[in-house]
């Protein structure tokens, strides 16, 4: 199975590999989520959700939920 | 080149200081108006530039991208497409954050493509230094075809370079500095063919987003022939984002060097504080309770003072000036009714310090994500916190600041039960009924009672909200995947002059837009207490002279009898009475019912009606409103009108009625139905008349 950003523990680096575009948002690739750009998990908010995420230098928060649909590759996979 | 007046439009994401950098344009010279038709703010400034020349600002709204998915980001795109419209920018000014150059750039292409001179203006320069990055700006100036203006908002830095770029706007490059129509050359080459004369951009634009364009443009641009279906639309949309940050990378790569060593994380510890599972609600609730400390207490000194200047005021004007009707309705309705309104001023200020503080700072945002998980649970969004907010001020802009929430059933139930958040309207009819009925005791030595009964409907009124917004998440059928994204800004320290321009604009607008209905009301009531249809309002003083029962009275006395029993016949105490079987049951006599009847176009009129009715005829007396009302008794029985069961009938229904216009109105905008404002009265007023019922009935 892929790994999604939902899947990254608290400081783990990563880069977006696919997503699912019939479902991401166009205003979330324009604050940078897109294939090829870095993601690092910075925290989890207290309740395990949403999630806050550097995206390509954009710090941001999203939701369980979205960051399921966001795939991704970790340096040691 | 002289005398010439240049329009320019200051464009920008959220959190990249743009405000500041319009602040520090035009300092005090801006006009705070909204854009016809909707309740989008706009913000216009003048400035005075070298080598004589002028030039006007437009801060637009903050926006991510040119694909507008709000009201607010609308408007700029409109504006931006729209040649004829007379706000049109001779120059538009990008401002990006140079610590999110990589992001705020993706809309500086976009700007760039519509083919109108643009200049690019770095701000927060002054963080350079401490993160390490620095620019090759001759390069940057080159790939991005314009000039950057590299500048510090907060240490007024590169402002004078920034206005000698606007005056020789005439020699920036108007070419699109990348060519995003390579993601379906065909496509492109035969909308190129049609429409020779326009920018390619433009016409994406015209066809992709779904906005009002002026008549002119949708003639000149008839697209028709070009439409794709939906998901072909959205493809090609974000194959074009994406190839606008592979520009950006690349060019950044070059342009830009990161010295990662000299980073610290400073930013990145104090997140772990303030989003901590404990500490940051422990943090959370603090602030709050400071925010409503400083509304009760701190603000109560300057209240005073004006309550007590008002009724002087009245006092001096009706002693002074030449008597007559004039001078009846500048005493009676004219200085009670200001009054009515100045009197919320401090309350305001200090509410909108307060939220002005906590977004220009960042924390907000770590607000959101700390409750957003807890708030979805009752359908809400992590966003609704701050409409819930800002809601205990006024619930009219805290309806519009739900416009950042993306999913629509999320949005629509907080529009719904902002309204319940006890808003400062609501606080004078509270603090004038709490100190008539509650007695001043105290609670275990320290809780003041009349204090925790405030705390208490405060509770009843946030508690409301949160259980309607549960019932309504399980009655409303709106599906849709739930989206959520919010940018998490770095910590700043707030601006100071950006905190107070904010906090003068927003009490400006309010106390204005509430203050001209509000004096409205009170002149039309004064005429309506005043005068009465036909004989019997004209027969007052005959038959109350003839009546043998009243031979004994002193001349006072005789008075006022004579104005009660002339309010009760005039226009007003007619309509007072006509309710008075409607509310009776719920402990109110018919002058709350006047007061009911004119406090539906906003609450705190309730009070100024009280105050007006009861100075009628009456203005000597320069006691306060509250002691006035303390002395009304009724007449048949001597009991006193506002005593424990009907005072707090009053509060509850003051806490759950949808007594105000302003929302209905606001509601009705921003739902674009009038089924929700419908649903919103109807269910707001029902519910309060029932626990208004149940409580006086049970106390009676």
């Amino acid at each position: 199975m892929q790994k999604s950003i939902a899947q990254l523990r608290i400081g783990e680096h990563a880069i977006i590999s696919d997503f699912d575009s019939n479902v991401i948002p166009l205003k979330l690739i324009e604050m940078g989520c897109l294939p090829g750009n870095s993601v690092v998990l910075i925290q989890k908010a207290p309740l395990g959700d949403p999630l806050f995420l550097n995206i390509n230098d954009s710090l941001l928060a999203i939701r369980m939920e979205m960051a399921k649909d966001i795939f991704i590759e970790t340096s040691e996979a | 080149m002289s005398n010439q007046n240049i329009k320019v439009a200051l464009i920008g994401n959220p959190n990249t200081g743009k405000t500041s950098v319009f602040n520090l344009l035009t300092g005090l010279n801006q006009q705070v108006g909204n854009y016809p038709g909707i309740t989008v703010e706009k913000k216009m400034g003048s400035l005075n530039l070298p080598l004589n020349c002028k030039a006007t600002i437009l801060d637009l709204p903050g926006t991510y991208s040119l694909n507008a998915s709000s009201l607010d980001e609308n408007v700029v795109i409109e504006l931006l497409l729209n040649k004829n419209d007379l706000l049109f920018p001779d120059v538009a000014i990008v401002v990006t954050d140079v610590e999110n150059l990589k992001r705020n750039l993706l809309l500086f292409t976009q700007i760039k493509d519509l083919e109108i001179p643009t200049i690019l203006v770095i701000n927060m320069a002054d963080r350079m230094d401490v993160k390490g990055i620095t620019l090759d700006i001759p390069f940057l100036e080159k790939q991005f075809k314009t000039r950057i203006a590299l500048i510090s908002s907060r240490k007024k830095i590169g402002i004078d370079n920034l206005k000698m770029m606007i005056v020789e706007y005439q020699k920036l490059s108007t070419q699109p500095c990348l060519n995003a129509s390579s993601i379906d050359v065909p496509y492109f080459d035969s909308l190129r063919k049609a429409f020779p004369s326009q920018s390619l951009y433009k016409l994406w634009l015209v066809i992709t987003q779904d906005v009002n364009f002026s008549k002119v443009d949708k003639n000149v641009v008839d697209t028709n022939n070009f439409a794709k279906p939906n998901s072909e639309l959205k493809r090609l949309q974000q194959k074009e984002t994406i190839k606008r940050y592979q520009f950006i990378n690349d060019v950044l790569k070059t342009g830009r060097t990161v010295d990662t060593a000299k980073a610290t994380d400073f930013q990145g510890k104090l997140d772990r504080i303030l989003t901590h599972k404990i500490w940051g609600y422990v943090i959370f609730f603090a602030i709050l309770l400071l925010i409503f400390q400083s509304i009760f207490d701190w603000s109560s000194y300057p209240m005073d003072f004006i309550d007590e200047s008002f009724a002087n005021l009245s006092a001096w004007a009706s002693n002074n000036l030449p008597a007559g009707v004039l001078t009846d309705l500048i005493s009676q309705g004219i200085i009670p009714g200001i009054g009515g309104v100045v009197i919320f001023i401090p309350q305001i200020a200090f509410l909108f310090l307060f939220i002005s503080i906590l977004e220009e700072s960042g924390y907000m945002s770590r607000v959101v994500f700390l409750m957003d998980k807890i708030m979805r649970k009752f359908g809400l969004s992590g966003k609704s916190v701050v409409p819930l907010i800002s809601g205990t001020a006024c619930a009219i802009p805290a309806i519009m600041a739900t416009r950042n929430i993306e999913n629509w059933k999320e949005r629509l139930i907080t529009i719904l039960v902002t309204p319940f958040t006890t808003c400062s309207a609501r606080l004078p009819v509270y603090t004038i009924l709490i100190a008539l009925v509650i007695p001043k005791t105290r609670i275990f030595g320290i809780f003041n009672s009349q204090g925790l009964t405030l705390m208490f409907l405060y509770v009843v009124g946030f508690a409301a909200a949160i259980t309607s917004a549960h019932i309504l998440n399980k009655i409303l059928k709106i599906k849709g995947k739930t989206f959520f994204v919010i940018e998490m800004p770095n910590y700043k320290l707030p601006i100071f002059k950006n905190v107070v321009i904010n906090v003068l604009e927003k009490t400006k607008a309010f106390v204005l837009g509430a203050g001209k209905i509000i004096l409205a009301i009170s002149i039309i009531l004064w005429f309506l207490a005043s005068y009465g249809p036909g004989a019997a309002f004209n027969d007052v003083e005959n038959s109350v002279k003839s009546n043998p029962q009243f031979e004994n009275f002193s001349d006072e006395e005789y008075d006022s009898k004579i104005s009660s029993e002339k309010l009760e016949n005039s226009y007003i105490g007619l309509m007072g009475h006509a309710i008075e079987p409607v509310i009776s049951p719920l402990g109110y006599d018919w002058k709350i019912g006047i007061a009911l009847i004119t406090s539906f176009a906003a609450r705190e009129v309730f009070v100024g009606t009280l105050a007006t009715i009861y100075s009628v005829g009456d203005a000597d007396n320069e006691d306060t409103i509250k002691n006035k009302m303390d002395a009304e008794v009724d007449a048949e029985t001597g009991k006193k009108i506002f005593d424990f069961p009907t005072g707090v009938s009053l509060l509850l229904f003051y806490a759950f009625a949808m007594q105000c216009a302003g929302t209905l109105a606001i509601t009705k905008k921003e739902t674009n139905s009038w089924k929700w404002p419908v649903i919103q009265l109807v269910f707001m007023t029902g519910l309060a008349y029932c626990v208004a019922l149940i409580a006086y009935q049970i106390l009676k």
